[in-house]
């Protein structure tokens, strides 16, 4: 009996395979978790892979110089910019003919306008010619372009032209680089012009030095709160997760009160006498007010993790050290501190992440010398609609971070950070 | 001879330890230890032995430093030092959870006492090789506590609070994590340990076989209160009140009132009027409440020859045991009273509901204080 049992598949009760009726129960299982997780996926799918995509998209995305002007683009094709010679006959007729279709479709004042980025006074170039277009019917057009305006008889309209013709661009991201493509090929712009690897710098050296003062501050706190009975701890974790309670916008306001010059804290110190009225002190629309405000506005995010790390640390590892023979210090650097560094690990990448992409405090408190990437990607989001290159900064941003991840991982460790 | 701190010979005498009337309150408003007097010789292996709560930890931690005594003085080679900061008293400690450094190795852990007090490297190396190998975890240096064992970590706790050549090391409750099997082995090994350096070690537990086993002398604690302070067998044999007859070992209790006092032995009526004679240890004159405290061993089954005192019992529960069987009789009102029976050959078989006679020698019958 048993013999000849171990040589048949195994089934269930009504006959079927063993294996096939495990593999259904358990594709119910999984199926089960899916249509449980399936709400959120959509929604994260929706609201953050699918921007993020298309945003890393749109920093190369460039079909419009195409879509608009086909012929054009395919004439180009044999023209040589280096040559400083305008093109030919050929080009200008097929530029009639693609701003024929345009001027019909509306499009060409879009075409310059993106050009316009590129280089400035295209998008008037293309709405003048584009009113002249239509009377336009005989060749040759070289010259009736030339009376429409004189910058189609420039190499460098034709340059940019010609270099922007491609579906997809590096330009983007060449202009977040303060770099351009000129007929010397590859060349930083010139001084006056560089704007964003100054912001991303200081960026950088800002976000590092809220980081580095929320820890100062939240330190001791963190420290202070793990050490107290848990009723007393948690009463006053209410008050460090206050600010919370009020927005953002009062608080960030609220530090205007008290930083501008005519502000409580030059009022103070001058009535104390420790500065004159003359020489009241500048904290705000500056850096320094960048940094006072985040620093007050990020600290719960620094004391939060800290706290949770340093409540892990049992107390007798500080006596154990103290029975060896350690004084207070000691005992707290040698064998406390290395402890709770997973928490400042945690903290000081979360207020870091978050400093790095804050937007409406540098904007408020910040002057011009305050400001963040951040202000400059809105600007083109929302004022110059600049799409294009506000994608590129934000997928540099993007960037700069993960390789500051990727660095942090291989000196702290990511394992090293524990946020609870 | 007296040693300093820094001084890292190594050690073959323990330091003194001398509590003075100490008090502590935590919050002002109940003792925790209520006067204190307790003397440690040199060398000595002294448990501090009590239920949860009774105040032992306290005691170690106002040695240790890490709490201040509310009053009195504790001394450690006869010099007071209450106002001597942790680090500077030079005591060994081994904590209930090891509270080994889990960021630094094994050798880092029991280098650690000796960086601080800045010894040079290659005594460093050489001490922690030594204490290591004493612990017989020679190749594990470089292990991390968390790649240890439960038992290995115990070890590293231990040659963690010796190698920097203390003459005290304090063990609160330091095999409490570890299993029963774990635990007698390294019972063994901590008295070994003891008897080769000649430390004084206090030792806190709550395990009266563990206190047997390995001290000199313990100090049973109650309520904040020695209760006895002794040796192990004396402990057992001479019980000096109900509590540690109790506390220690297998105890039958019988409540009832002196009738009676002659010299060293005092008769005693039960509640159920049946009279006994038994050691006046812990009553006073005629009329006290008593509880009479007899070990389960002590009590002759069917004796043959006639006992100073003797009684019926009726079996109520046998439990075969192999080398004994266990008996749970009652006796004079009390249906808890167990006796244990030598398992010979020769005795016929017993039946639950019998009536048998037992009895008892004079001595082995203690006339303690009333339990309420
Ligand atoms: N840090 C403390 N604060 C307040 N009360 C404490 C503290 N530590 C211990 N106690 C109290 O003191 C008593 C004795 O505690 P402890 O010395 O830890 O006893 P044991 O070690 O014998 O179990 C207990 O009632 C306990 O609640
Ligand atoms: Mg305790």
């Amino acid at each position: 009996m048993s013999e000849t049992a171990t040589e048949q598949v195994l089934t269930t009760k009504d006959g079927r395979p063993l294996k096939a009726s495990l593999a259904r129960a358990l594709r119910r299982e999984k199926l089960r978790a899916l249509v449980l997780i399936a709400p959120l996926l959509i929604f994260v799918l929706l609201t953050f892979v699918a921007p993020i995509a298309d945003m890393l998209f749109r920093s190369v995305e460039n079909s419009i110089v195409e879509d608009t002007l086909p012929q054009t683009v395919n004439a180009l094709q044999d023209w040589d910019p280096s040559s400083g010679e305008v093109p030919g006959e050929p080009v200008f007729a097929a530029l009639a003919a693609d701003l024929q279709v345009a001027v019909d479709l509306k499009t060409h004042t879009r075409l310059g306008s993106r050009l316009n980025y590129e280089k400035t006074g295209i998008s008037s170039l293309f709405r003048k010619t584009g009113r002249r277009v239509k009377k336009m019917t005989e060749p040759p057009y070289k010259e009736q372009f030339l009376k429409a305006d004189k910058k189609w008889g420039q190499v460098d309209t034709w340059q940019t032209l010609k270099q922007f013709s491609p579906r997809y661009t590096d330009g983007y991201f060449l202009s977040s680089l303060d770099a351009e493509r000129t007929s010397e090929g590859l060349q930083m712009k010139p001084e006056d012009e560089q704007i964003y690897l100054l912001l991303f710098g200081r960026t950088m050296m800002l976000s590092i030095a809220i980081t580095v003062s929320c820890l100062l501050l939240g330190y001791p706190i963190a420290f202070l709160l793990a050490q107290l009975p848990l009723r007393t701890s948690n009463l006053l974790m209410i008050l460090v997760l206050l600010p919370f309670w009020t927005s953002l916008l009062v608080r960030t306001s609220a530090w205007k009160v008290l930083l501008q010059q005519q502000g409580v804290i030059n009022d103070f110190l001058v009535w104390i006498g420790l500065i004159s009225d003359a020489n009241r002190l500048v904290m705000i629309n500056n850096q320094t007010g960048t940094i006072i405000a985040m620093t007050h506005i990020l600290l719960p995010f620094m004391i939060l993790p800290l706290y949770s790390v340093m409540k892990t640390i049992s107390p007798t590892y500080v006596r154990a050290a103290k029975s060896l023979g350690a004084t207070d210090w000691t005992a707290f650097w040698r064998v406390y501190f290395p402890q709770s560094v997973p928490g400042i690990g945690a903290g000081a990448v979360l207020v870091f992440i978050l400093a790095i992409g804050y937007y409406i405090t540098p904007e408020l408190v910040g002057g011009t010398s305050g400001i963040f990437i951040s202000n400059r990607i809105a600007y083109h989001i929302s004022s110059s609609l600049n799409w294009g290159l506000a994608a590129a900064l934000g997928t540099l941003l993007l960037a700069a971070v993960m390789i500051l991840f990727i660095v942090y991982d291989k000196i702290v460790g990511i394992d090293n950070v524990k946020l609870g | 001879m007296k040693k300093g701190v820094g001084d890292l010979m190594p050690s073959n005498r323990g330091a003194s330890v001398r509590y003075e009337n100490v008090q502590k309150s935590y919050d002002g408003e109940i003792l925790v230890v209520k006067n204190l007097n307790l003397d440690i010789p040199p060398g000595e292996f002294l448990t501090m032995l009590g239920p949860s709560g009774s105040g032992k930890t306290t005691c170690l931690m106002m040695l240790a430093g890490f709490e201040p005594a509310t009053h009195g003085e504790i001394f450690l080679n006869d010099r007071p030092i209450n106002n001597v900061p942790p680090h500077k008293r030079g005591i060994g400690m081994v904590f209930q959870n090891y509270a080994l450094f889990p960021h630094m190795s094994v050798a880092e852990n029991l280098a650690f006492p000796l960086q601080v007090r800045n010894v040079g490297k290659a005594e460093q190396e050489e001490k922690v090789k030594r204490a290591l190998e004493m612990v017989e975890l020679g190749d594990f240096g470089n292990r991390r506590p968390a790649q240890l064992s439960g038992g290995q970590q115990q070890r590293v706790a231990v040659a963690r609070a010796l190698v920097f050549d203390p003459e005290l090391v304090l063990m609160d409750e330091p095999l409490g994590a570890l299993d029963k099997q774990l635990r007698e082995q390294m019972q063994y090994e901590i008295k070994h340990i003891h008897e080769n350096l000649g430390v004084t070690v206090v030792y806190v537990t709550h395990d009266q076989t563990e206190a047997l086993t390995m001290s000199d002398r313990v100090a049973v604690f109650n309520d904040g209160v020695i209760q006895q302070l002794s040796t192990p067998d004396s402990l057992y044999e001479d019980p000096q009140n109900s509590f540690v007859a109790q506390f220690i070992g297998e105890n039958n209790k019988l409540s009832g009132k002196v009738i009676g006092v002659s010299g060293n032995e005092c008769l005693v009526e039960l509640d159920d009027g049946t009279q006994l004679k038994a050691d006046k240890v812990n009553v006073n004159a005629v009329g006290d409440r008593t509880t009479l405290s007899l070990r389960p061993e002590r009590v002759e089954f069917e004796p043959a020859s006639s006992m100073e005192n003797l009684v019926q019992g009726r079996i109520e529960e046998l439990i075969y045991l192999g080398d004994h069987i266990r008996v749970r009789m009652s006796v004079a009102g009390n249906d808890e009273f167990i006796v244990k029976v030598r398992n010979r050959g020769e005795r016929r078989k017993l039946e639950t509901g019998e009536t048998v006679p037992i009895g008892w020698a004079i001595n082995d019958c203690k006339a303690l204080d009333a339990v309420a």
